[in-house]
């Protein structure tokens, strides 16, 4: 398949979630609390996105899925775009705007307040994702968007500090985000001991 | 001769089938309570009411049970503020029993069996033992309650339970002076409550918790088995419930088997599973937050999208006049 028609696909496959809950939204099928139906959902998606962008380089190296690269900056912002949604929804539909609630908030919830360096960093990586930034920043580029680790540290500890009843979320995006993340720590020590 | 055409009777004049064929229910239950002219449930033409409408279609009560909650007494003090709707009210469930999203109780849930019930009594008490609820209710006058829910959540409902005291019954089992706690217990049996299988789970079951006894004797604190007029849903918690309208919601355990009466301060699930979140009084209180969202406000549900239904949250929801003498000298920020 011609690479254009890829994009194409994927574009189209990764806007699903959205079109999922703005349909559910006006069919009003989100329960008595749609608020919270779809800060949940779109948080779960940025999670989702980021596990996926992350798997792109161990699917190259452990599965020969070299075409998959191409991609990979497309998921990146896919992943900044859902959890930019589930940061709006946040503020606009559970706060209702009110900054002077989300200050105070910030301050007293550590769970909040570490998404404040992951959307920064998200935002800084979808800034210079382009061919033109890559370019410009030569070898920092690389040292600036391994910060996707830290953020995806980050993530996982926003949803591990909201655990109440069940571990079922945590552990499902610990194991995840260890394999991946752990798979990097892997490479890296090969490297230095082949040295 | 001039016929004079009679005037039209509107539909909702008419007395339903069913409120007729009840006239001697209605009868006898206004001669047992000895109040000429009191106004009981089925009496009321609450068919016009969509989510009376919804309770009625959805109940699957026993034949004994719903005459007795077609007996019960009309709320004379009906909270001005708005009923949350049928829909939402067995839509949107913390049981965790039944599984972990708002929606799974009323999903999972229908396998499950109120009916027959039996409830042990246990503890500091004269008249120990297993009853049937059939046996628990006889003689007992129920009665419509339109009570405020807040959830710790931060979230909130009103609903009309139909229920009775908890005083009324707790007294005939005689309790002695030892009795200082009233602690209570939900069924566990994971053919019928499919999470308490699951080994990812918090929470220690079965389900627990329990009262001071003063608390427990309060003329607000409920037993319910009914809501909008009907047998309560399975996801409410059937077939026989708690309802303390002036704590969390958590507080108000569903699907009783035991009543156990004791002498010391009894463990309860969620302050042993965080007790830096949640007390054993659990009382409303807008001025101590849970660590990780405010209790200042709540989202009254169904709250709309653009336009979040917030309000203030009320000292002991609203209830202070009630029960705040309960609490003198207590510190509510240490004992939250």
């Amino acid at each position: 398949m011609p690479v254009i028609w890829r994009r194409v696909l994927i574009f189209t496959i990764s806007l699903f979630p959205l079109f999922f809950i703005v349909y559910k939204t006006i069919t009003n099928q989100l329960g008595a609390d749609p608020a919270k139906a779809i800060v949940l959902f779109t948080g779960t998606w940025a999670f989702y996105f980021l596990l996926i962008t992350l798997s792109v380089t161990p699917l190259k190296r452990f599965a020969s899925q070299s075409w998959l690269m191409t991609h990979r900056r497309m998921l990146g912002l896919f992943t900044l775009f859902y959890a930019i949604t589930h940061l709006l929804s946040y503020l606009i539909f559970i706060l209702g705007l009110d900054f002077s609630s989300f200050g105070s908030e910030l301050v007293k919830r550590p769970y909040i307040l570490l998404t404040i360096p992951a959307v920064v960093l998200l935002i800084a990586l979808g800034a210079t994702s382009t061919q033109a930034m890559m370019r410009r920043l030569g070898k920092n580029w690389v040292k600036l968007h391994k910060s996707i680790y830290l953020i995806a540290i980050l993530a996982w500890l926003h949803v591990l500090l909201q655990v109440r009843s069940s571990y079922a979320d945590a552990v499902l995006f610990g194991v995840l985000t260890a394999l991946l993340l752990g798979v990097r720590v892997y490479w890296a020590l090969r490297k230095t001991q082949r040295k | 001769m001039l016929i004079k055409k009679p005037s039209d009777i509107a539909p909702s004049e008419i007395t339903p089938e069913s409120i007729y064929l009840a006239r001697r229910d209605f009868m006898r239950g206004t001669l047992a309570t000895g109040v000429l002219g009191a106004t009981v449930l089925s009496s009321q033409n609450l068919l016009a009411d969509p989510s009376y409408v919804a309770a009625e279609t959805a109940n699957k009560g026993p034949e004994w049970l719903n005459t007795q909650i077609a007996r019960a007494k009309a709320d004379s003090q009906k909270l001005s503020e708005a009923l949350t709707p049928f829909e939402h009210v067995s839509g949107h469930n913390n049981f965790y029993e039944f599984g972990y999203d708002k929606t799974d109780p009323a999903k999972k849930s229908q396998k499950f069996k109120p009916h027959p019930w039996q409830v042990e009594i246990a503890g500091q008490v004269g008249k120990p033992g297993k009853y049937n609820l059939e046996d628990l209710l006889k003689g007992i006058d129920l009665e419509e309650r339109v009570y405020r829910l807040r959830c710790v959540e931060a979230w909130s409902m009103v609903i009309p339970w139909v229920g009775f005291p908890l005083a009324s019954l707790l007294k005939r089992f005689e309790p002695n002076s030892n009795a200082k706690y009233v602690s209570f217990v939900t069924l566990k049996d994971s053919r019928q409550f499919p999470a308490q299988a699951s080994s990812l789970s918090t929470i220690d079951w079965p389900y627990r918790e329990a009262l001071r006894i003063d608390e427990a004797m309060n003329p607000l604190t409920l037993l319910a088995v009914g809501l909008y007029g009907k047998t309560l849903p399975n996801q409410n918690g059937a077939p026989l419930r708690l309802v303390v309208p002036w704590k969390y919601g958590f507080k108000s355990i569903k699907s009783i088997v035991k009543i156990e009466f004791t002498e010391r301060q009894p463990k309860t699930t969620w302050s042993q599973l965080a007790p830096n979140e949640y007390g054993f009084y659990a009382n409303v209180n807008p001025n101590v937050d849970h660590p990780r969202w405010t209790q200042a406000k709540e989202r009254r549900l169904p709250s709309g999208l653009f336009s979040p239904n917030v309000i203030p949250t009320q000292m002991f929801n609203g209830y202070a006049d009630q029960v705040a003498s309960l609490y003198m000298g207590l510190d509510l920020k240490k004992f939250y």
